[in-house]
């Protein structure tokens, strides 16, 4: 393997090296070749789900930071920058406080449920990462319903904040869960809606399918530039991606001038870390999912010359929608809970469902102009 | 047997033993809210068993309709009918006899019923290919007119339910 091929594509190149290097060494053990599968597998999975498991925690501290700095200067402050430079080693501070904080469980919760929601929160979150592709054929799994299966993790979200908010045995965790479930059950329709239409031009459920059809255009051919349905469902997927997620301007279940902290109250230490990791991994996942299905992914100019920069495409994109949503906090006020309803089913539900039998006619009218063309070239 | 059937049986007999003891405590379980979170376990072990089966779009399709819609409708359901803070809930009333002769008739019946199943021997051939295209195509053509009918009664409950909540 020559040096450079491994400099344009290190992380694909590495992760070959060990698994060749791995199998050439129990060959030469003489392990029977069933066993040297099994082995193999076992432990290339371990790497890259340790590799997976330490990426989501960082990442969840940086946009930690990234969140503070960049509402602080929009509130005209400016931000944590006492530890380390510009504050850089803040999310590493806030991490050993909440590790060595007190664990509070007050005497009425119902055991079972307070403890068992902050695991289900963080879960289904770190197993969306799996079908994630970061560059080009950086995914975890190959799996032919990616998308599917990421609408599926973020549809389970609700059943922790049910947990917390009835665990909790307190008025406002309880309002909080129910408003976060109506919500989340809500904004779930215009999101697969939405999803639906990258879907349907791509002709495919898988996200690497989805990701592979949008080369076009020199790494530009992206979905959201298939005017008018490509923008207007991704405006409405990041509308019902940020209420699904429960972030400002829909972040009733947790509305602090009414509710307290809403579903996460009775809270502290980890355990509350662990619902605040839910929700900034849960603002990545939603973001990566739009970078992909409507910019892209790591498609770009040069991908195919040089495959490392796709990682740099993705998680450019990624930011810049997590960078929207941060600009949604820091301008926009929250929501009544009625007209966070009617926005939902009466403007969002509607939008979508005309948006999808458009993209439907359209597909039609361009396979049958397909098809006649070749009718008159045979 | 080699290797790769030894793991899978161990890992399926692992699963199915979850799923149960999650169905048991479903029934079980004198706390209506427990008892609803054991039945997402139930549906999500049963997701897991598709999964062996190399059914990847029922299991998808499990865990996104029963645990991210039915199973939150069901506790959406109880924490708005049931006072919360009366916790317990007697699990067996005066009918549970009739009950267990009518649910272990109905086990003994499909019991003996799968047994007389002749099941294909040889192992079957595994399908690698994306199996939801086809699925598609033979809802919105073979079956197109039970998939109209559902999603007619769908709409007719759907309407129901939006009068019944009106008055």
């Amino acid at each position: 393997m020559d040096i450079l091929s491994f400099i344009f594509n290190p992380f694909v190149s590495a992760y070959n090296l060990v698994h060749d290097t791995l199998t050439s060494l129990l060959q030469s053990l003489g392990v029977p070749p069933d066993w040297i599968a099994i082995i193999v597998f076992l432990v290339m999975g371990l790497i890259v789900v340790t590799v997976i498991l330490i990426v989501a925690p960082v990442l969840m501290m940086y946009i930690t930071l990234m969140e503070r700095k960049v509402v602080a200067r929009m509130q005209d402050r400016i931000g944590p920058n006492r530890v380390g430079k510009f504050g850089l080693l803040q999310p590493i501070a806030d991490m050993i406080k909440f590790l060595t904080k007190e664990d509070i469980v007050p005497q009425g919760v119902d055991g079972v449920s307070h403890f068992l929601a902050p695991i289900v929160a963080v879960i289904p979150v770190v197993m969306s990462f799996a079908v994630i592709y970061f560059g080009v054929g950086m995914g975890a799994v190959d799996l032919n319903l990616g998308l599917l299966f990421l609408m599926a993790m973020g549809s389970m979200a609700t059943i922790a904040v049910f947990m917390a908010g009835f665990g909790s045995h307190n008025k406002f965790a309880l309002i909080g869960g129910m408003r976060a479930a109506a919500q989340i059950i809500s904004y779930e329709i215009p999101q697969i809606f939405a999803v639906l239409i990258p879907v349907m031009l791509a002709g495919s459920i898988s996200l690497n399918r989805v990701i592979e059809q949008q080369s076009g255009l020199f790494g530009l051919g992206w979905f959201i530039l298939y005017i008018p349905v490509g923008p207007i469902a991704f405006f409405v997927y990041l509308l019902a991606a940020t209420a699904e997620i429960n972030r400002v301007p829909f972040d009733l279940p947790e509305a602090e001038s009414e509710l307290v902290a809403g579903y996460h109250t009775e809270y502290s230490g980890m355990k509350f870390g662990l619902f605040y990791l839910a929700e900034f991994l849960n603002m990545f996942i939603v973001s990566a999912i739009g970078a992909s299905i409507f910019f892209g992914g790591w498609q770009g100019p040069f991908v195919q010359q040089i495959p490392a920069l796709g990682i740099l495409y993705f998680f450019g994109k990624t930011f810049l929608l997590i960078l929207i949503q941060l600009w949604f906090r820091g301008s926009i006020p929250r929501l009544r809970v009625d007209q966070l309803m009617n926005f939902g089913w009466k403007r969002l539900v509607p939008v979508m469902l005309g948006t999808i039998m458009f993209t439907a006619v359209l597909l039609w009218f361009y396979r049958w102009f397909l098809e006649s063309l070749k009718g008159l070239g045979g | 047997m080699d290797a790769t059937t030894v793991i899978a049986q161990a890992v399926f007999i692992i699963v199915a033993t979850l799923t149960l003891i999650a169905a048991f405590l479903t029934v079980l379980v004198r706390n209506v809210f427990h008892a609803a979170l054991a039945l997402v376990g139930t549906f999500f072990g049963v997701a897991a068993i598709y999964l062996m089966l190399e059914a990847e779009f029922l299991a998808i399709v499990q865990v996104l309709v029963y645990i991210g819609a039915i199973a939150v409708l069901i506790l959406f359901a109880v924490m708005l009918t049931r006072g919360l803070m009366q916790r317990d809930t007697i699990s067996f009333n005066r009918q549970w006899a009739w009950a267990a002769l009518v649910i272990s008739t109905l086990f003994l019946g499909l019991f003996i019923l799968i047994l007389q199943v002749p099941w294909l021997q040889t192992p079957g051939t595994a399908i690698y290919t994306d199996l939801t295209p086809w699925l598609g195509t033979q809802l919105l053509t073979t079956y197109l007119l039970p998939f109209e009918i559902v999603s007619a009664l769908l709409l007719a409950a759907l309407v129901g339910a939006f009068i019944i909540a009106r008055e």
